[in-house]
């Protein structure tokens, strides 16, 4: 496979939110800011990245009864280094993330890359397949921080767009977009939209639903 | 890659990640420490600032804090003192050391922090005309945490400038609305002490009257924090905390 379509294939054509529908957790609970929003894509893709590069680094070496304690093993002591950096850096960001940088271990997004790419892939084409799949991520989750933060503060990384009611401005802004749930019918309507232009991404219907009918007694 | 699977070599392999991972862990950890901890206490610093409504943006945080004077106070007798370091004073760790603190009963024990430390760091900002504000750090348990917090008091004492936590646990968007800025907006003006000198500042259930001086909205959906704020300002504002020292204050006796 080329670098290049690592890079870019995860963004639009084989998301992993959007198709592969994981990692949808953290993407509800840290998009309410923009400025949260991209230390943790920075955080993910960084951990993805170097994840994916270390285990398929040891590859050879990897005995396939304790596979998945190695892999974990190596994604938690990245995460962990990566966490420290974050509140030795930008402490306050690091408060707000607060536990979610601790969950990226448990992302599937991470588990998943390290799993199904690089325990089978060289680690640069692992690192390029990493970063890829943590732009993916990001990308989703800049597009639901910039929706939900736009209408839901009337804000972009913290500065005033659109100026709100309650300080003398115009805007209602919409409480709903604040909370978690909102980022569940954003993801929605993304992979709605998604799949009606690629259309190869619908699956086939695993059963077919049959008429309702009323049995007489 | 059969022989991967042997036991001796799931060992090594095992055995080789886990040390090189501990040694990366723990390298990081040390090598940050110190940046951490001065972050830390940078943020506690911008706190007091916030608590006391000095907070400027654009300005550093040390040079804000320079108009700052640090205090330490013995809440027995309710006066200064300089027995200790004030520079090198850890109150967390006093308030769990059973030579520096002392123990509550439970009748006493509003805040349910089971020990009360028996100097407590403060925190003063002086003008020409004396003291300007004076912040209090307070603690309490809520309903998952210990809230940590200052309350800061105008030159009367008695008039309340700002509060704010700078560490708790409490559910986001139910207890964790203390940190929300319209609500700690509320104690802005109100009064602590009632004429008889009772601590009268409360958090009420639901709405707070109209122009009420001494009561503030209860938060919604967060029953036990509400209660919990309600008693640590009780318990710190009150004989078991700073009301000795504030009278010896007021009277220009600390």
């Amino acid at each position: 496979m080329k670098m290049k379509e690592l890079l870019f294939k995860p963004v639009f054509e084989n998301n992993p939110i959007a198709l592969q529908i994981l990692g949808i957790c953290s993407a509800l609970a840290v998009t309410s800011s923009l400025q949260v929003t991209v230390v943790m894509c920075v955080a993910l893709t960084v951990v993805t990245a170097f994840s994916n590069f270390f285990v398929s680094l040891v590859r050879t070496q990897i005995p396939s009864s304790i596979r998945i304690i190695v892999q974990m093993t190596i994604i938690a002591s990245l995460v962990i280094v990566v966490d420290q950096i974050l509140k030795a850096v930008v402490y306050d960001l690091s408060k707000q993330l607060s536990v979610f940088v601790g969950l990226i271990i448990t992302n599937c997004i991470v588990m998943g890359r390290a799993e199904a790419f690089a325990m089978k892939n060289p680690p640069v084409a692992s690192f390029v397949d990493g970063i890829g799949n943590g732009l993916g991520y990001s990308a989703m989750l800049l597009a639901l921080a910039f929706i939900r933060e736009l209408l839901g503060s009337g804000k972009l990384f913290g500065y005033e767009v659109l100026p709100l009611v309650t300080d003398g401005g115009w805007y209602v802004s919409n409480g709903l977009l604040l909370l978690p749930p909102s980022a569940f019918f954003l993801i929605g309507l993304i992979i709605w939209g998604l799949r009606s232009v690629h259309k190869e991404q619908v699956e086939d219907e695993e059963f077919k639903i049959c008429p309702n009918t009323v049995k007489e007694a | 890659m059969a022989n991967n699977d042997s036991t001796s070599k799931t060992i090594t392999v095992a055995l080789v990640l886990c040390i090189v991972c501990s040694v990366v862990v723990s390298t990081a950890a040390v090598l940050l420490k110190p940046a951490q901890v001065a972050n830390k206490q940078l943020d506690f610093n911008r706190n007091i600032l916030a608590a006391a409504g000095l907070l400027k943006e654009g300005v550093s945080v040390e040079e804000q804090f320079s108009q700052i004077t640090t205090k330490l106070v013995d809440l027995q007798t309710g006066t200064y003192t300089d027995a200790v370091d004030a520079g090198k004073y850890d109150q967390r760790k006093a308030a769990k050391d059973s030579a520096q603190s002392s123990e509550l009963t439970s009748d006493e024990d509003l805040a349910k922090i089971s020990r009360r430390e028996n100097i407590s760091k403060i925190y003063l900002v002086e003008g020409e005309q004396g003291i300007e504000t004076v912040i209090l750090p307070v603690k309490g348990y809520g309903l998952w945490s210990t809230l940590y917090g200052f309350v800061a008091l105008g030159s009367d004492l008695n008039t309340v400038v700002g509060m704010g936590f700078y560490e708790h646990g409490e559910t986001p968007g139910l207890g964790g609305e203390v940190d929300n800025p319209r609500w700690k907006a509320q104690f802005q003006g109100k009064q602590v002490y009632a004429a008889d000198g009772s601590v009268a500042l409360e958090i009420v259930k639901g709405t707070a009257p109209a122009g009420s001086a001494h009561a503030i909205d209860g938060l919604s959906g967060a029953t036990l924090t509400s209660k919990g704020v309600d008693n640590l300002i009780k318990f710190w504002l009150g004989e078991g905390g700073y009301a000795g020292f504030l009278t010896n204050l007021k009277n220009g006796e600390a």
